[in-house]
Parts: structure tokens; sequence; C-alpha cells
């Protein structure tokens, strides 16, 4: 029998009870979807950073209290560090005067992330949801970012401390509507700066703005919002590329001495790398895909027997028809096809439809994190192999016990 | 004892001495206790007797649907008893037209789809079958409910489907079940005028019944008895039938 007969038999029987196998489709949808969507997103992710997108600013490592993905180790991960010693300004001075010569670009940077920093000028306000960070003027090499206009924090504004602040983008679009920033005063949590300078737009990061962010000289920042459980992030950029590997040997050394630790004490720091924010995001990814592969599994397995009990039913309720068809000359093997091929199509139309979803949803995240979209083809066509096999595995037995039927007993079935 | 009205074709069905037993828990029933029979191309042949007599089982060896457990059975010279699934399939499609009582139509194809089934099964391609299916339905009267559904047709019109669905593979014989055992009477006789049609255009016809006024219509009877033939001769005798018909 010709495979566009099976399928169109398939079809036919398939199309009279069409909410019942529509409902039987929905599990493989939902199996189906739940992997796709994931790996559609993390693809996507993956693929923007594997293609340039930056943590950090090219070569640039850094130093910090804890490690990227702190809350992927557990409560006594997290204890550990949090019992670790802040990264205090002085030790960070220290190793910046230590690092002098040795690197392009050293930058400081405290973050505010308590101060729910909302800024208001002349009646306008920003949701008080601001990224405050007291820093130098390294931070725009150190984070990949550039100055949109004005001018950048410098030497001087650390030095005396100056109440001036550099703003991203989206500060200014809300509180500077129709006139340039530059030079104006607006108030921040409790204080007021000078603007000098915008940062030019970034966009959304990991589902994050980048364009909240307040610069001001870190002195100023300790001044006005103090030193305790504030802990400093260090980043470096070297000379050239070719001078990373030594630069960054150097710094962990700066870094020991400006910690005070003994030889025989180990790093009480984290180092991040480029290299080690991706192998962290991930290993972040990898979690993540495991436990929507285990979803998957799980809603595939329950969607193969239930695929499996609705054919059962399907070959009781048909066993007539099964009958007839044997007594017009119908092989066995006809009725077993027959009825796999009904089985197999409501998986793959489920695991089809699971496949759009997921590529569609998984690609909507991706824009919402502003990288590209992609299609997985590797995971489309592995989930069409899986959803074949689940169809397979699952309508064998039912398949079988079809063609297996007697034609006399059949025949006589009412 | 056998004999025939007009052996004018060559030999489709050869049966010496089939037995047929079924067990049933611990106890053997002897559905079939040694027939022998020949039918003939272009015969028109009524098999009769009462319920419990072998008929049922006689038509499913006929039919190809099951095997005897000894004798042979030859059809058009090949070995029945000895086939597997597959080659009984392959008769079953090539070389039988089932007519049923209750038409077993599939209910949600059209007239032409279920005519096209066997055709299908044989593996003809899309065009042929279509044709094929086409001339037979207009044969049987039906050329102008070829798209409807069983469910938009009359009992009698049903029937004609299931006819036409037999005659589509041109096979050896056509193997009617009672085939009006679910019509009126004036339908009944509509349907034996059809196969009446049918047998004198040369089709041979084999018609399981028990009742007397369809099985006169064959020109010749056989009538079973506790898994034997009891008669087996030209025409129809009532007087006979009277007797074969008494339920036991």
């Amino acid at each position: 029998m010709q495979f566009k007969e099976i399928l169109k038999m398939a079809l036919s029987s398939l199309g009279a009870n069409k909410l019942r196998a529509a409902l039987t489709m929905v599990g493989i949808t939902i199996g189906v979807f739940s992997i796709i969507l994931v790996m559609t997103a993390i693809g996507a992710l993956q693929n923007s950073i594997e293609t340039g997108i930056s943590f950090l600013g090219s070569n640039v490592f850094q130093f910090a209290k804890y490690p990227v993905n702190i809350d992927a180790g557990g409560a006594n991960v997290k204890k550990k560090y949090q019992n670790r010693r802040n990264i205090s300004y002085q030790q960070a001075q220290r190793y910046y005067e230590l690092m002098q010569g040795n690197a392009s670009e050293i930058c400081l940077k405290c973050f505010g992330r308590d101060l729910k920093g909302q800024a208001v000028y002349n009646g306008l306000k920003t949701p008080p949801s601001l990224t405050v960070v007291g820093t130098n003027r390294g931070f725009l090499t150190a984070n990949a970012f550039t100055l949109g206009y004005g001018r950048n924090l410098n030497d001087e504004d650390v030095a005396l401390a100056r109440n001036v602040a550099v703003i991203g983008k989206g500060i200014e679009k809300r509180l500077f509507p129709h006139e340039s920033p530059l030079g104006k005063v607006l108030r921040m949590t409790g204080h007021t700066y000078t603007v000098v300078g915008v940062l030019a737009e970034k966009g959304t990061s990991f589902g994050e703005s980048q364009d909240d962010f307040f610069l001001m000289p870190i002195t100023r920042f300790f001044e006005n919002y103090g030193e305790a459980n504030r802990t400093v992030n260090i980043a470096t950029q070297p000379f050239s590329t070719e001078l990373y590997n030594r630069t960054l040997d150097k710094g962990i050394s700066a870094m020991r001495i400006a910690r005070g630790l003994k030889a025989d004490q180990d790093n009480d720091f984290e180092i991040y790398t480029n290299d080690s924010l991706k192998s962290a995001f991930l290993n972040v990814a990898g979690v993540v895909s495991i436990g929507a592969f285990v979803i998957s599994f799980i809603a595939l397995v329950a969607a193969g027997i239930g695929i499996m009990n609705i054919m059962l039913v399907s070959v009781t309720e048909r066993t007539k028809e099964i009958g007839v068809r044997k007594s017009i000359g119908a092989r066995s093997r006809d009725i077993l096809r027959q009825f796999l091929a009904e089985a197999v199509f409501i998986s793959e139309a489920g695991g089809i439809l699971g496949i759009i979803l997921g590529v569609v949803g998984g690609d909507l995240l991706a824009l919402w994190l502003k990288v590209d979209v992609i299609f997985p083809y590797g995971w489309a066509i592995a989930g069409l192999i899986v959803c074949s096999a689940i169809g397979i595995g699952f309508g064998f037995y039912p398949a079988y016990r079809a063609a297996a039927l007697d034609p006399i007993e059949a025949l006589r079935y009412e | 004892m056998v004999t025939s009205t007009r052996p004018v074709g060559p030999l489709v069905i050869d049966i010496e001495n089939i037995t047929k037993d079924y067990v049933m828990g611990e106890e053997t029933v002897h559905a079939l206790r040694g027939v022998s029979l020949q039918i003939h191309k272009t015969e028109y042949i009524a098999i009769m007797g009462p319920s419990g007599s072998g008929k049922s089982t006689l038509m499913n060896m006929l039919g190809c649907l099951d095997t005897p457990t000894s004798g042979r059975y030859e059809f058009n010279g090949k070995n029945v008893a000895e086939m597997n699934d597959d080659e009984l399939a392959a008769i079953r499609n090539r070389e039988i037209g089932f007519v049923f009582q209750t038409f077993n139509l599939l209910p949600r194809s059209t007239s032409l789809r279920n005519v096209e089934l066997p055709l299908i099964y044989a593996g003809i391609d899309p065009d042929t079958r279509e044709e094929m299916a086409t001339h037979v339905l207009h044969e049987v009267g039906l050329g102008d409910r070829m798209n409807h559904k069983p469910n938009e047709l009359s009992g009698g019109q049903r029937q004609r489907v299931a006819v036409a669905r037999a005659l589509v593979n041109k096979p050896s014989i056509i193997l009617a079940d009672e085939p009006t055992g679910n019509l009126d009477s004036k339908t009944g006789e509509e349907i034996m005028a059809l196969f009446e049609d049918l047998y004198q255009r040369g089709n041979t016809i084999i018609l399981v019944t028990h009742e007397r006024d369809i099985a006169v219509h064959a020109r010749r009877t056989v009538h079973l008895r506790d898994g034997l033939i009891e008669t087996d001769h030209a025409g129809f005798i009532p007087e006979l039938d009277l007797v074969a018909l008494e339920r036991p």
C-alpha cells in the first residue's frame, strides 16, 4: 500500500474524532514546546555570546567578592561568599597604585544596589530602579559603554569627590525630553548632582536595561551613601591582547597584596573574564537545559501513554471496520501500518506544533533579551525524530492488536 | 452426489472432505465433519441450513477467512488450506467479493471511496482505481450517488454499494451472506434482481441464506446439517427445505 493511501486513511480516521485527536496531541505539544522553547532561547543567547557580545570590555578582567552565578550553588555556597571580606575602597586604591603603568585602564566601581536610585528633575521622575554606580573614568572601557555626549568622569572628579554624574540614555529621555541635560542639576536619592555626560544607548542585556545607569565619582558615592557593607569591583584592561595573561598574573599578585594575603592563603576574591563569564553562563544554561529535558521527558512519556490509550480505544471501537478491511483483502501489515500511521500522525502533528510554538516563544525571549533570533534546526529535527519514536513506540502495541485480530471475530463484533 | 445445473466454467472451488474443529474450553466442536463441494465458474449456488449447521463456518472457509482443520481446499487450483495469512488476504482481495447482511461499509467514506478500498489494498494506482470504481457504481445503478456517504443512502442503496465493492476487483466468486437480511422484502427483491443480472452477465455467485424466498433465485442449492452436506441438487426443492429449515 502506498504511503499516501496510509496517510489518507489515518487522516480520515482521525478526522472522525477531531477533539479526541487534538487533546491527545496537546500532551506531545507541551512536551516538545518546553524543550524547544528553552533550547531556542539558550541557543540564541549562546549564539550572540559566541559571535561577540561581551559582558566586559575587550580584554578586560575583573576582581569581585562574589562569583557570577552565586544563586546556582545553593544556600551553603552563598553563605560562604557572604562571609568573605568585602573589597574595601582602600584595598582597591592599593591595587590601583600597584598596577599603575601595567594596565591601560583600571576601573573601580561600587554598585549601590540597595539605593533604589530615583532621579528627579523639574518635577519629572525616573522609576526608583536606577543602577547607581560610584566609579572612575575607567567604567566606560571596562563595561563596554560609549559616551554619547558631554564628558566622562575624570580623575579630578574622583580626587575632589565632585557632585557630578554621567547618566544613561534612559534617564536623559525621561528627565530631559526637550533640553540638554548637560550642566543641569538633578536630585538623586537625597543628593544633588550636576550632569556632565550622557552615555550612548546600549539597550537591554539579559532582560536588564543598560540605559538606567547613574555614574558618579566613587569618592562622592562613598561620601553620600557610606562605605560600610560595600564591596568594590575592580576591572582592569591590559595594554594589549598579547599582554593579557601577564597583566592578569600581575593583577592577581597586586590583588593579593592589596588584600594582605599570606603566601599559603587562597585568593579570597573572584576573577571575572569574558571567558569565565561565558562559561558561567553556559553552566547556568546547562542546568536550565537539564531541567527542560526532565520536564519534556515526563510530558512526552505521559503524552505517549495518552496516545497508546486512545489508540487502544480506537482499535476496540473499530473492530468491525478492521474485520471489513481484512475481509476485502487488507493484510495484517496493512492494518498495522494504518494504526501506526495514526499514532505517528498525532505525535508528529503535536510535535510540529510544539516546535513552532517553542521556536516562536524562544525567539520572543531572544528579542526581549536583545539578541538575534535563531532557528534551532538540530533541536527541531531531534524533536521530530523523538515524536516519531513516541508515535511508533506507544502506537505499536495497539496497532499490533488491531493487526492480529481474527477477521471472523472482528466481523462478528458489534 | 454432486450435481450441477450447468458446469459451464472451469472449476473455481474444489473442496474435498474438509473438517473444522473449534476448541471451546474442554470441548471440541466439530463445525464441519467432512464436506466435499465443487463450484464451477458462472454458477449461482445457494448454501442453506439452520443455525448450527456449519453454514457460517463453510462460508468463512469458502471466503478464505479461515482454513480447514483437515481436508483439501483448492481455489482456482491453488491449495488454500496451506496458505499463510498474507496469501489468504491476497485471495480475498482478488478472487472473492464479499456482500454482508449488514453491508459493512466504512461509515465515513463516500460510496466511491468504499468501492475503491479493495483496489487500494490491491495496490492499483489512483486514476485506474477511480475509473474502475465509477464503472461498477454505474453498473449497480448508483452513478449519481458516488459521493454520498452510507448514512445518506437507503438500505438498498447501501447494499448496492457493497455489491459494487464486491465486484470491483473482478473476483472469481461473489460470496453473499444473507444479503437481504436487513432489507424489507421489496428492496430485497431488487437486490436479488441485481444478483440475477450479475449472474446473467457471467459472475459466479454463492448465496448463504436461510430464507427459501431468497434461495429460490439460485440455480443450485446445497443444504447443510450438522456439519455435513445433506443435499446438493440443481434448482430448489421446497419440500426438502421445509425439513432443512426446522430450527433445532
